[in-house]
């Protein structure tokens, strides 16, 4: 069995966003984090590898820099990492995007018993169209927000928290499900994993790599092919950061009493 | 100092890790009430910090001297007494075992405590045997396949939570000053075996230090660590690693007090300006900074020359331990001072950082120990 989880490197949103000519994001002159949900599906598939031993394999589509990424998740527990990179799938919007990862897999191969992981959403785009998209081209199953995984065999049990309520499903291998943060608290690195990682093998597939992928039609991925164009990217003015003090009027009014001495306000 | 990108990934894992887990709730309830937090320890342990020197055949992760150092600086930033839960297992505890522990006793032991299933503490210090260890008056008698031990340990961290106890006795009492005594592993569950109630300290709280007690305690002589009558020497190994975690630590505080100086200098105002406008401040900050940037080159490159058994590698961990120690309450004095008078008040983290800091120049030797073993290198 092997898990393939897809993972994205984010812009840091705690910093300030910087925005291309073209409306896309700078991504290089901003930190960057690994995309919190994406977090949440790799300890899930970490927590599975603990307890059958299986493959664990971060995908990710990115700069050359989202190596560096790749290790950070080789280093919490993975085995290996799939950079997809190439100027060719620069710009590229949700359906591009998840042409492209659907097409990497399919190259990689996807076995009878493995399983794609991702995060619901992105914090930079926000869509959660990604990982749907993939399990569509892919033309398997899809499980979205699960807050609960539970593995019996080739069947996974999950548990869909919704808005309004939650939702227990079967699903059979192979299958796509993806992750909200609410279904486990992600591992930190190891010492031992970050001495190991730079060792681990990494797999980069450029454009020629996939150029002849059947699930990637070439005139609708990067920039200029992608049907969705971002027309303005902008940091929206601050208003100012607001907490939200919790607990009975006095408890709050005795912790905003302490707050305001503390910034000698009063 | 440019490190490569691996320690540079684990000084982030470090950091992020104490950021996230060593929370002012944490931070201020464990400085309240003592005791030992043992969700916060389950926490360390679980992600490998309690064995990070520890070769990964005995269940360690395998790390140096550097990683261990950039540990302790990044706990200790944050929280001083996290950076000690994570220090114990790794320097004093496994130390001794790693050194001269036969395989049985490492297999035996070592697993447990880089897991953090058992917590295992170093027993130098007695109440007449402080800076001069070699006064150990603690005994162990050859008794059939046994020892007898008798004494009493003071100022033991981690004493009232310990699984075993690494306990240093006189073995042979013909012999004087630091020859004749010997290393035991001791089961703190043995019957003749007593703690003693915490400590009141002025800082590190949550982190308990007490004394152990010795009455015709029957140690088997499996558990005799290390050669007989030579257990000191191996002590005094053991504390050149210890001194580096303690000057790691020290390096921590400072930071951490410089960062806080850093941002209340710049929010203070005062004669409407921030106090950061004046250089009877900015230049206490450039001090700060500049020794701070000088101990971590200094405690970085010991890290690296001990690791490759660099000759003078024990003097250079004294030079750390003295010089980040001293610097770091300088620092923290500094750091006070900045704040004022809410700099003296419970609400503010310089307050607990300033006591925090103390302890670092006294134990596992004090400044004038360092100073003797420096001078005594150089003068021999
Ligand atoms: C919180 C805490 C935790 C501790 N944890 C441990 C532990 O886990 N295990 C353990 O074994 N010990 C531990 N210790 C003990 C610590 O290592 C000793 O307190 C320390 O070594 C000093 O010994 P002492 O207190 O007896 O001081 P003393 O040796 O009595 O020293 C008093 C003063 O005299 C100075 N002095 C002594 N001899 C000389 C000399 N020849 N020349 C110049 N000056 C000298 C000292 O520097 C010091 O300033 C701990 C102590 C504390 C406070």
């Amino acid at each position: 069995m092997r898990i393939y989880v897809c993972v994205k490197q984010v812009p840091d949103t705690s910093g300030k966003v910087a925005v291309n000519e073209n409306g896309t994001l700078n991504r290089a002159s901003m930190q960057t984090i690994i995309n919190p949900d994406d977090m949440n599906a790799m300890e899930a598939a970490l927590k599975i590898k603990d307890a059958t031993g299986c493959q664990v394999t971060a995908v990710t589509m990115g700069p050359p820099p989202a190596e560096g990424m790749l290790r950070e998740l080789i280093a919490m527990g993975a085995d290996d990492g799939v950079l997809i990179s190439g100027r060719e799938f620069g710009g590229s919007d949700t359906f591009a995007t998840s042409q492209i990862i659907a097409g990497a897999l399919h190259h990689l191969g996807i076995g009878d018993e493995d399983v794609v992981f991702c995060g619901r959403q992105a914090i930079d785009g926000d869509t959660a169209q990604v990982g749907p998209q993939i399990a569509e081209k892919l033309e398997i199953p899809q499980v979205t927000y699960a807050g609960e995984i539970e593995k019996d065999g080739n069947v996974l049990k999950i548990k869909r928290l919704l808005e309004d309520g939650y939702m227990t499903v079967e699903v059979k291998t192979p299958c796509l499900i993806t992750c909200v943060k609410e279904l486990n608290e992600p591992r930190y690195m190891t010492v031992k994993g970050i001495i190991e990682c730079y060792d681990k093998p990494i797999t980069v597939l450029d454009y020629p790599a996939l150029e002849n992928e059947p699930l990637i039609d070439k005139t609708t991925i990067g920039l200029k092919g992608s049907p969705t164009n971002i027309f303005k990217s902008f940091t929206p003015p601050q208003k100012g950061s607001v907490e939200m003090i919790p607990g009975t009027s006095q408890e709050a009014a005795d912790a905003l009493a302490e707050k305001l001495a503390k910034k000698h306000i009063i | 100092m440019i490190l490569s990108a691996k320690y540079e990934l684990m000084r982030k894992n470090f950091r992020n890790f104490a950021e996230t887990e060593f929370t002012t709730e944490i931070q201020e309830k464990l400085d309240r009430e003592g005791g030992f937090d043992e969700e916060l320890f389950a926490k360390i342990a679980k992600n490998g910090f309690c064995g990070i020197k520890i070769p990964v055949e005995y269940g360690g992760q395998g790390g140096d001297s550097l990683a261990y150092v950039l540990m302790n600086e990044e706990f200790s930033r944050i929280c001083p007494v996290g950076a000690i839960y994570a220090n114990t297992p790794n320097s004093l505890g496994s130390g001794p075992l790693l050194a001269c522990g036969n395989e049985e006793q490492k297999q035996r032991i070592l697993p447990d405590v880089a897991a953090g299933r058992k917590h295992i503490v170093f027993a130098l210090t007695e109440p007449g045997a402080g800076s001069d260890a070699g006064g150990t008056l603690t005994t162990a008698d050859a008794d059939g396949d046994d020892f007898i031990l008798n004494g009493r340990k003071c100022f033991i961290s981690g004493a009232p939570m310990a699984d075993y106890a690494i306990i240093y006795a006189k073995t042979n009492r013909a012999l004087r000053g630091s020859r004749g005594i010997s290393m035991f592993i001791l089961d703190m569950k043995l019957p003749g075996v007593s703690v003693g109630k915490g400590e009141m300290k002025m800082g590190i709280n949550g982190y308990p230090t007490s004394d152990i007690s010795m009455e015709n305690v029957r140690v088997s002589k499996k558990d005799l660590l290390g050669p007989l009558d030579n257990g000191f020497i191996t002590a005094m190994n053991t504390l050149n690693g210890g001194r580096l975690g303690v000057a790691a630590q020290s390096l921590g505080v400072a930071q951490g007090c410089l960062d806080e100086a850093i941002k209340y200098s710049k929010e203070r105002k005062q004669f409407g300006k921030p106090i950061c406008a004046n250089q009877g401040i900015s230049f206490m900050i450039a001090e700060m900074a500049t020794e701070i940037e000088a101990a971590r080159t200094l405690i970085y490159t010991t890290a690296i020359e001990k690791d490759q058994d660099a000759k003078d590698s024990f003097v250079k961990c004294a030079m750390s331990k003295y010089y980040a120690s001293e610097m770091a309450n300088r620092v923290a004095y500094k750091a006070v001072q900045i704040f004022g008078g809410y700099g003296y008040i419970k609400d503010y983290r310089v307050e607990r950082l300033y006591r925090d800091v103390r302890v670092m120049s006294l134990y596992e030797g004090t400044t004038q120990v360092q100073q003797m073993v420096i001078s005594g290198a150089l003068l021999k």
